[in-house]
C-alpha cells in the first residue's frame, strides 16, 4: 500500500502541470484582448485609445512571451489568484470558492442517491435474475442511459412543480429546492451503477466461493450479501470517480435550469458574457477537484481489496 | 486471391448470431428508430413541409391541427418541420463528430499500440491528460471560448471525446499485434503500413463498429447539451437541444414544445444504444 501510494502520488505533478497548461492555453485561444476589454469596462463601454491599450498590455505583462506569461499565471494560480472577471472585475477564485459549496452539495447528494438506489437494486436484480424486478431495472438502465438530464429536469418540473405543485421549480436555500435538481442529475448515474452492479454481481454469483459458502451451511442472506455482494462491489467502486465527473459536468446544465447558484451556473453566465477568464478558472478548479476525487477513489479501492495488499510483494 | 479467401460461406456461429441479431426485439427497435431518423434527416427537404424557419406570429403557440400536425412554436413556426429538419442538424453534427473522433482515436491508438516505445508513452500522456478533465466540462469550456456555432460544438466534442477510445483501440491493436497472422504477414514480407491497414484493421473492425455506434448515443447527448446551453445552433437553425432551450419559458403554457424535442433526443439516443448492444452481440462475442 505504501509503495502504491507513493507511485500514485507521483502521477499527480505531471497531470497538474498538464491541466494548468491546457487551462492557460484555453484563454489564449479566446478572441479579444484582455487589456482592451478591461479598459472598455472601466470606461463604461467606450473604445479606449490604442496608446492606453498598449500601456495596459505592458503593465499587465501581456506582451511578454507565452512561456513567461504561463509561469506568471501559474504562480498566481498557486497562490489562489485566478485573475479577475472581465465583467465585474471581481476575483474569480473568490467567486468560485463562494459558489463551490452549492455545487458540491448538489453533486454529493446526487452521488449518494445514485449509490443508495443503484447498488441495492443492481444486487437484487442479479439475485432475482429474470424476475419483474430484474426486467424493470434493466429497462430503467436503458432509459437512464438515453434520457438527457435536461429533458428529465423539465419533466420533473412539469410534474412536481407545475401540475402537482408539491415542490418549488427553482430556487435555493431549503432542502425542498434540492429534490428536483438532485433527481434529474442523479438518474443517469443511478442507472449506470445499477447496470454495472448487476453485471458484477452475476459474475460473483458464478464463482466457486459461493458454492463453498453454501456448502458451509451459511444462510442464503449471508451468502448473498457478505460473500457475493462484497466482491461484486469492488469493480463498482472504480467507476465512482467517473460518475463524479459525469455529475460535475451535468451540474453545469442542471444548475442553469434550476437557478442553482453553483459554479456551473457561474460559468454558463460567464460564457454568455464572453468572460473568458471565468471559463479558464472554472476549468482549472473543477479539474483539480476531479483529480483529487479520482485519487481518493483509487486509494480506497486499493484499501478495500485485500487481494491487492498481497500484490505488494510482486509490485 | 485475397478476395476469394474472404468470400467463403459465413461461419455457422456468425450466421447463428446474425439470425439472433435480426430477431432481437431491442435491436429491431433500435434499427427502426435510427432508420426513421436517417430517412427524416435525408429527405426532409423533399417532404411537403412548411419552412422550418418561417416566422408567422399569427400562428404563435398554435395547438396541433391538420395544418400543423405538431402545432406551432413561440414564433409560429411549424413544429413538425423543425423537428424533422432538427434531425438533419443533430444527426449531421453527430455523424461528423463521431467520424472525426474515431479517425483521431484510430490513428493515435494504432500508432501507440503498434509502435510502442516513446511514441506510445507520449501519446498516452496526452490521453491521460484529456481524461483528467470531466468531458462535458472541457467540452463546455472549449465551445464557450471558441464562440457559439455548430462547427465549434463539433470541434469541442471531437477534441474532448477521442481520448478514451484511443486507449481502447491501442489495447485492441496491442493484442492483435501479437497474433500469428501478423507474424505470418511479416514473414511474407508485408510492411508496417500494410500490416496495420490490412491485417490488424480488419480484425478490430467489429469492436470498432460497435464502439462507434454506441458513441453516437453519447455524442448526441453531448451535442444536444451544448446546444441547449446556447453554445451551438443559433436562431433560426432548427436543432433539438436549442429548441428545448428556446421553449424553456413555455413549460406551463405549451409543455409540448419541450416534450417534442426532448422525446426526439431520447428516442434517437435509445435507438443508437439498442443498435450498438445488438451489434456487440453480433460482431464482438468476446465482450
Amino acid at each position: 500500500m505504501g509503495s502504491y501510494l507513493v507511485r500514485r502520488l507521483l502521477t499527480l505533478p505531471p497531470l497538474l502541470v498538464g491541466i494548468s497548461l491546457i487551462s492557460f492555453l484555453l484563454l489564449n485561444f479566446a478572441p479579444g484582448d484582455a487589456a482592451e476589454i478591461t479598459l472598455r469596462r472601466q470606461n463604461g463601454g467606450i473604445t479606449p485609445p490604442p496608446e492606453a491599450v498598449l500601456d495596459l498590455r505592458q503593465e499587465l505583462g501581456l506582451d511578454a512571451p507565452l512561456p513567461l506569461r504561463y509561469v506568471r499565471w501559474l504562480s498566481g494560480a498557486l497562490r489562489g489568484d485566478l485573475g479577475d472577471s472581465y465583467r465585474s472585475g471581481n476575483s474569480i477564485a473568490a467567486e468560485l470558492t463562494h459558489r463551490l459549496p452549492a455545487t458540491l452539495v448538489l453533486a454529493s447528494v446526487s452521488l449518494a442517491l445514485a449509490v443508495a438506489v443503484g447498488i441495492p437494486l443492481g444486487v437484487l436484480a442479479a439475485m432475482r435474475r429474470g424476475s419483474w424486478l430484474d426486467t424493470a431495472s434493466r429497462l430503467s438502465a436503458l432509459l437512464g442511459a438515453a434520457v438527457p438530464s435536461f429533458v428529465l429536469a423539465f419533466l420533473l418540473m412539469l410534474l412536481f412543480a407545475v401540475k402537482l405543485d408539491w415542490l418549488p421549480a427553482t430556487g435555493y436555500g431549503s432542502p425542498k429546492n434540492l429534490v428536483l435538481p438532485a433527481l434529474a442529475l442523479s438518474f443517469g448515474v443511478t442507472a449506470q451503477l445499477m447496470r454495472l452492479t448487476r453485471a458484477s454481481m452475476l459474475e460473483a454469483l458464478s464463482q466457486d466461493y459461493m458454492r463453498t459458502a453454501r456448502a458451509k451451511g451459511l444462510r442464503e442472506w449471508s451468502v448473498m450479501w457478505r460473500h457475493a455482494a462484497k466482491n461484486a462491489l469492488l469493480p463498482v467502486v472504480t467507476v465512482l470517480g467517473t460518475s463524479t465527473g459525469h455529475l460535475l459536468g451535468g451540474a453545469v446544465i442542471i444548475e442553469t435550469i434550476f437557478g442553482w447558484p453553483g459554479v456551473g451556473q457561474f460559468v454558463v453566465v460567464g460564457i454568455s458574457q464572453r468572460d473568458y477568464p471565468v471559463v479558464q478558472g472554472f476549468v482549472l478548479y473543477i479539474a483539480v477537484i476531479f483529480l483529487l476525487v479520482n485519487l481518493a477513489v483509487d486509494i480506497s479501492y486499493r484499501w478495500l481489496d485485500p487481494r491487492l495488499h498481497f500484490g505488494r510483494l510482486s509490485g | 486471391m485475397e478476395g476469394t479467401l474472404q468470400r467463403t460461406t459465413p461461419h455457422p456461429a456468425i450466421s447463428g448470431r446474425l439470425s439472433r441479431f435480426l430477431r432481437d426485439p431491442g435491436t429491431i427497435l433500435g434499427l427502426c428508430i435510427v432508420t426513421a431518423a436517417v430517412v427524416a434527416a435525408v429527405f426532409a427537404p423533399l417532404l411537403p413541409l412548411q419552412d422550418p424557419t418561417g416566422v408567422n406570429l399569427d400562428n404563435r403557440l398554435l395547438a396541433p391541427s391538420y395544418q400543423f400536425p405538431l402545432g406551432a412554436d413561440h414564433l409560429g413556426r411549424d413544429e413538425l418541420s423543425r423537428l424533422l429538419y432538427g434531425a438533419r442538424t443533430t444527426l449531421g453534427m453527430a455523424s461528423v463528430s463521431v467520424a472525426i473522433i474515431m479517425g483521431i482515436a484510430l490513428t493515435v491508438g494504432a500508432l501507440s499500440g503498434y509502435y510502442g516505445g516513446w511514441l506510445d508513452t507520449g501519446l498516452m500522456m496526452v490521453v491521460d491528460l484529456l481524461l483528467a478533465f470531466p468531458s462535458l466540462i472541457l467540452g463546455v469550456a472549449v465551445a464557450g471560448i471558441l464562440g457559439p456555432s455548430l462547427v465549434n460544438v463539433m470541434i469541442a466534442v471531437s477534441v474532448v471525446w477521442w481520448a478514451g477510445h484511443a486507449r481502447v483501440i491501442r489495447g485492441m491493436v496491442l493484442s492483435a499485434r501479437q497474433r500469428e497472422y501478423v507474424e505470418a504477414a511479416r514473414a511474407i514480407g508485408a510492411g508496417d503500413a500494410r500490416i496495420v491497414t490490412h491485417h490488424i484493421a480488419r480484425n478490430i473492425l467489429g469492436p470498432f463498429i460497435v464502439l462507434a455506434t454506441l458513441d453516437m448515443g453519447w455524442i448526441i447527448l453531448g451535442i444536444a447539451g451544448l446546444n441547449f446551453l446556447g453554445l451551438g445552433a443559433q436562431p433560426p437553425t432548427p436543432e433539438w437541444g436549442a429548441m428545448l432551450n428556446d421553449s424553456r419559458s413555455y413549460l406551463q403554457t405549451a409543455p409540448r414544445l419541450l416534450l417534442i424535442p426532448g422525446v426526439a433526443i431520447f428516442l434517437l439516443v435509445l435507438g443508437f444504444n439498442l443498435l450498438g448492444d445488438g451489434l456487440r452481440d453480433l460482431l464482438d462475442p468476446t465482450a
